[in-house]
C-alpha cells in the first residue's frame, strides 16, 4: 500500500516537473535550472550576464514606465483629492511660516558665507559637481525594497554612490547605474546605512532605514542625551557625502527606546530629484 | 471578412488575457501601495500563476512565466532569476496538485495554494537572506502572505467567471 502511494507521488512529481505540458515548449525542470544558473552567475558577477542584465533593465524600466501610466494617473488623482481636503488649513500655516522664514533668511546668508570660509580652512568637502536633475520613472514603494528608478544613467555621468537630493534634503544614493537609467536606494530602505551627525550635541551615529517611512539611529550610546526634535545631518564620514546635508528630525520614542528619524522629504511624493557628487576643493 | 478578422483578434486577445495580465502586473506591480495602508500588500502574480496553471496550464506558457519572473526581478530590484524560480515552483506545485486531485473544489485549491505560497516564500526569502544578504522585514512578509492567501479566493472566483465566458463551461 505504502509502495503504491509512493509510486503515485513520484509519478505525479515526474509528470509535473519533467514532462513538457500540452502546448509548452520547455519543461519546468529545464526552466528551473535556467533560473538557478541566472542566480548563480549573478552572484559571482559573471560579466556577460551583467551586460545582459543592463540591456534587460533598460528595456524593462522603459516598458514599466509606459505600463504604469494608468496606475500613476489613478495614484495622482487620489493624492490630489487628498491634498485638496487639507489645502485651506495649510494656507494660513504656510503664510505665517513664510514670514518667519524670510526674516531668518537674511541671518542665514551671513552664516552660510562664514561657514564656507571656515570649511575651506579645515579642508572639508565643499566642492560639488554639477547637479543632474532626473525624473523618476518608476517608484514602486514596495514593502520589501525602497528604491526608485530615474531617467539618467552613465550617459549623463551618473556614478555609483552619488548623493540624491530632493530640494536640499538627502533622500538616498545611487546603487545601480545603467546607460540611460539608474536605481536610487532610498534612506528608508532596510539596507541603507548612512553616517550622520545629530545637532544639537554633535553626536555621531548611523542612520539606518526601517523599510517604513522613517529611519532609525543606530550605534548610539545610551548615555547620550538626544533631545526630541533634534536635526539629523550627514556627517561627511566615509567621504561619500559632504557634511551638513539635512536629512530629518528626531522623534523620541521613550517606550521603545529608539530614536526615530522623520525624513524632511516625503518619499512618496517625489517627481524630480537632484543627483550630485562631492569632492575636495583644492586649497589655494 | 473584416468582421471575421475582428472577431478573431478580439478572441485571441481574450484567450491570451491571463499572460497579458501577468506581464502588466509584473511591469506595473499593482499592489495599491500608494493607498499607504500600513498592513496591506499582496502578490498578484502568485495568484494568477497558480490559478491558471491549475485550471488551464496552456494559457500561460512556462517560457513566458520565466520571462515574467526576470522582469519582476528587474522592477523590484531582486537578484535576477529568483522570481522566475518562485513562479516556476508555483507552476510545478499546481501541476502536481492537478495530477493528484480527483474531485477539485475551490476550497481545496485554496488550501493547497496556502501550502504552496508558504513553501515558495520560505525558499525565496531564505535564498535572499542567506546568499544575497538582503535585510527583510518579517512583518511585511507575513502580511503579504496573508493577503495573497485571502485574495486568492476573490480572484479565483473572478477568473472562473472569465474562464466560463471565454473558454466555455466544459473547461472550468
Amino acid at each position: 500500500m505504502d509502495t503504491a502511494s509512493r509510486d503515485d507521488f513520484v509519478i505525479a512529481i515526474r509528470s509535473a516537473f519533467l514532462k513538457k505540458g500540452n502546448k509548452q515548449r520547455f519543461s519546468l525542470i529545464f526552466l528551473i535550472f535556467l533560473s538557478l544558473i541566472f542566480l548563480f552567475l549573478g552572484k559571482i558577477n559573471f560579466e556577460p550576464i551583467n551586460q545582459v542584465k543592463i540591456v534587460i533593465r533598460e528595456v524593462v524600466y522603459r516598458s514599466s514606465f509606459i505600463v504604469s501610466v494608468p496606475e500613476n494617473y489613478l495614484k495622482k488623482t487620489y493624492q490630489n483629492i487628498q491634498s485638496h481636503f487639507v489645502i485651506y488649513n495649510d494656507y494660513f500655516e504656510i503664510k505665517s511660516e513664510i514670514e518667519k522664514l524670510n526674516s531668518q533668511k537674511t541671518v542665514d546668508q551671513f552664516i552660510i558665507e562664514e561657514n564656507k570660509r571656515l570649511k575651506k580652512i579645515i579642508d572639508d568637502y565643499v566642492a560639488e559637481s554639477d547637479e543632474v536633475v532626473a525624473k523618476i520613472i518608476i517608484d514602486k514603494d514596495s514593502p520589501f525594497l525602497r528604491s526608485l528608478i530615474v531617467n539618467k544613467g552613465s550617459k549623463n555621468n551618473i556614478k555609483l554612490g552619488m548623493a540624491v537630493l530632493d530640494k536640499n534634503y538627502l533622500i538616498g544614493k545611487v546603487v545601480e547605474v545603467n546607460y540611460l537609467t539608474s536605481r536610487v536606494l532610498l534612506l528608508s530602505d532596510l539596507n541603507s546605512k548612512i553616517p550622520v551627525i545629530v545637532e544639537p550635541g554633535s553626536f555621531q551615529s548611523i542612520l539606518s532605514g526601517t523599510g517604513k517611512n522613517h529611519g532609525t539611529l543606530q550605534y548610539l550610546k545610551d548615555n547620550y542625551l538626544i533631545e526630541g526634535k533634534s536635526t539629523v545631518y550627514t556627517s561627511g564620514a566615509g567621504g561619500l557625502f559632504k557634511a551638513g546635508i539635512p536629512i530629518g528630525k528626531i522623534e523620541k520614542n521613550e517606550l521603545k527606546e529608539e530614536n526615530k528619524v522623520n525624513f524632511f522629504s516625503d518619499f512618496s511624493q517625489l517627481r524630480f530629484v537632484k543627483i550630485k557628487s562631492f569632492k575636495k576643493e583644492e586649497n589655494n | 471578412m473584416v468582421k471575421f478578422s475582428k472577431i478573431t483578434i478580439s478572441n485571441k486577445l481574450l484567450r491570451y488575457a491571463p499572460i497579458l495580465l501577468l506581464f502588466i502586473s509584473v511591469l506595473n506591480e499593482f499592489d495599491f501601495n500608494y493607498l499607504e495602508l500600513k498592513y496591506f500588500s499582496f502578490n498578484f502574480p502568485f495568484v494568477l500563476i497558480f490559478y491558471w496553471s491549475l485550471k488551464k496550464a496552456e494559457s500561460l506558457g512556462y517560457g513566458f512565466i520565466f520571462i515574467a519572473g526576470l522582469i519582476n526581478d528587474v522592477v523590484v530590484g531582486f537578484p535576477m532569476g529568483i522570481s522566475s524560480l518562485a513562479y516556476l515552483f508555483i507552476c510545478g506545485s499546481a501541476a502536481y496538485f492537478r495530477n493528484i486531485i480527483l474531485n477539485p473544489t475551490l476550497v481545496k485549491d485554496w488550501m493547497f495554494f496556502l501550502a504552496t505560497i508558504l513553501v515558495v516564500n520560505t525558499m525565496l526569502y531564505s535564498i535572499l537572506i542567506l546568499f544575497f544578504s538582503f535585510s527583510l522585514d518579517y512583518n511585511n512578509l507575513i502580511v503579504n502572505l496573508i493577503f495573497t492567501f485571502l485574495i486568492y479566493i476573490i480572484c479565483a472566483n473572478l477568473f472562473q467567471i472569465y474562464q466560463k465566458l471565454v473558454f466555455g463551461s466544459q473547461n472550468v
